[in-house]
């Protein structure tokens, strides 16, 4: 089973992107879960949100203590949560900033990878939405999804033309992590 | 919305699998008070009555109180009835819970379990329907976002059948179960109406030929009435095993009927949980097992009926029993399935030791490693006896005193 946190602020998406990881897994034949941290919901303030990833039935309820990847949204974050608290040693953290990883100083011995999602979603979508962007970026880091099925969830969540548009810059995320 | 309901295996939210399953039931009636915090499963079968894809009464009231009242006078005229409600909105309804029960009303109601005020949280426990056990409501506890699609239906089974015609709560564990995306294979329209017969009320309100329901009684009847009440909770529990083996055998899919057992054959330790901990514990369980500890899980997924024969039986050999219990009778120090048992074993020749821990109170997370410190608890009981019959399990706070 693998485990994944999503840290963001309230409306970022975090939980809608939790939730098209699950459907996109699914869609790629694997069990899913996904849930939010069940906070109250407030706009900025700090969110997380949890999948896990399985090809048995996952039956665990508890929230993800040592998750194997972490997705940050918002770089922001580190220094108001740990965000890499409990990320396993093999794991991998994946964050949303124009920075280059080293320049974080995130304690953790996992591996740090570094997309400028914000960027991306700007010049493709023309909004600084970037979960969806995340999720390529995360199918392109980790291997664990097919980007195919990321843009499959994202179209049918947001059908037309915003999602087309989603869907190229899932693509174009997934590009940048899988050549770099 | 598309104007027509989902179908098949998909990942989908907990509380639209349960909107779903209800409306695969065709129930008549569907009455809803938006309470904070209300969930998405009456919101989405607003959504579909209004998209015409189920042809449901729908009813906005003004209160908790008024959607289940609303349920009493339709399901008294033979309407099948849904609603679903969560902590003070639940509370808000105990009056009519008693009502609905007394005048054996076959109202089925998911209970998305909260905790109760004060202070005011939103989050996960079994507070506000185990307050309710004494309404005669069936009460079931269902363990993932499957067995509530499958339970709903179950649940208008067990309700309407002619010996039981109680009142059914089908509770899930509010956003552990209610905002779960998880994959989930939703009813076909027409399996079910393989295995749910229209409703056929014994009696109805019909203004053709009057008759009173739930009217005054005085001291000579009254008494008989709820002992009445009583032996149809008592005919219920075969009727839940039928429900159960009868969803088997069309759908496949079984869960348990009063109880479900996982691992407890010569188990030593046997942990006892309802709701969604089950499949938490199951994974504990399955960890242990690995590493030569000796221990099962009892899930009681009934919880009225209370299945206290099921529960012997497994329990009979054991060496100790660890309660888990998400409620806290407060004033006994323990929660309530861990009196229960107590209660439910002392005139019989089992000895087992019960110890009992309260535990996730107002959406306190329960990981893996609390339960496997509780577990090492229980190991204790066995070689050293009973150092505490009942526990807070995770308290955090320094200026609470333990």
């Amino acid at each position: 089973m693998k485990e994944i946190r999503i840290h963001g602020r309230g409306g970022q998406g975090s939980v809608t992107a939790a939730e098209l990881l699950a459907i996109a897994a699914f869609e790629d034949g694997l069990y899913s879960q996904a849930f939010p941290s069940f906070g109250v919901e407030r706009r900025g303030a700090p969110v997380m949100a949890f999948v896990r990833l399985s090809d048995q039935k996952i039956r665990l309820r508890s929230q993800v203590y040592d998750p194997d990847y972490v997705i940050v949204q918002d770089a922001t974050l580190i220094e108001a949560v740990d965000v890499a608290g409990g990320l396993k040693a093999d794991g991998m953290i994946i964050v949303n900033t124009e920075h280059k990883p080293r320049d974080l100083h995130l304690e953790t011995e996992a591996t740090v990878r570094t997309i400028d999602a914000t960027r991306i979603a700007l010049d493709i979508i023309g909004k600084p939405i970037m979960n969806t962007v995340m999720l390529g970026a995360f199918a392109g880091a980790s291997r664990e999804i097919t980007v195919d099925s990321i843009k499959h969830a994202v179209c049918d969540r947001f059908p037309g033309a915003i999602g087309e548009k989603n869907a190229d810059a899932v693509q174009s995320a997934y590009d940048r992590m899988v050549g770099s | 919305m598309t104007g027509e309901l989902k179908s098949g295996r998909q990942v989908v939210e907990g509380s639209y699998a349960v909107a779903h399953a209800a409306a695969m039931c065709r129930p008549d009636v569907i009455s809803a008070y938006p309470i904070t915090p209300q969930t998405h499963i009456v919101e989405d079968l607003s959504q579909f009555v209004a998209d015409g894809v189920i042809d449901s009464k729908y009813i906005n009231v003004e209160s908790e109180f008024s959607a289940l009242s609303a349920l009493v006078g339709a399901s008294a005229a033979g309407a099948r009835t849904y609603s679903a409600t969560t902590s003070q909105g639940l509370a808000l309804m105990h009056e009519v819970l008693f009502n609905a029960a007394g005048m054996r009303l076959p109202i089925v109601m998911t209970i998305v379990n909260r905790s109760m005020s004060a202070p005011i949280n939103i989050w996960n426990d079994h507070q506000d329907s185990v307050a309710e056990r004494d309404t005669g409501w069936i009460q079931l506890y269902i363990e993932d976002a499957q067995e509530l699609v499958d339970a709903t239906a179950q649940a208008y089974l067990i309700a309407e059948d002619r010996d039981v015609s109680l009142p059914v709560m089908v509770c899930m564990d509010g956003f552990i179960l209610s905002h779960v995306f998880e994959p989930v294979d939703l009813l076909n329209q027409k399996a079910v109406d393989e295995f749910l017969p229209r409703f056929e009320p014994v009696r109805v309100l019909d203004p053709d030929n009057p008759e009173s329901f739930g009217m005054f009684v005085d001291p000579e009847y009254y008494m008989d009435f709820r002992y009445l009440v009583e032996h149809a909770m008592d005919a219920s529990r075969s009727k839940i095993v039928d429900a159960a083996r009868k969803f088997e055998s069309i759908f496949g899919r079984y869960y348990g009927d009063l109880i479900d057992t996982y691992h407890t054959d010569g188990a030593e330790i046997i942990l006892v949980a309802m709701g969604s901990l089950v499949g938490t514990l199951r994974d504990v369980v399955d960890d242990l097992r690995e590493k030569g500890v000796s221990v099962g899980l009892l899930k009681i997924r009934a919880f009225r009926p209370f299945p206290i024969d099921e529960i012997k039986k497994v329990v009979a050999d054991a060496k100790v029993v660890v309660v888990l219990d998400k409620n806290i009778s407060l004033g006994t120090g323990e929660g309530a399935v861990t009196t229960e048992i107590k209660a439910g074993m002392y005139n019989s020749d089992i000895s087992v030791p019960v110890i009992g821990f309260v535990i996730g109170l107002g959406g306190r997370d329960i990981p893996v490693t609390t339960v496997q410190r509780i577990v090492e608890k229980a190991e204790k009981v066995i070689r050293n006896g009973i150092a505490a019959e009942s526990e807070f399990v995770d308290l955090k706070h320094s200026h609470v005193r333990v």
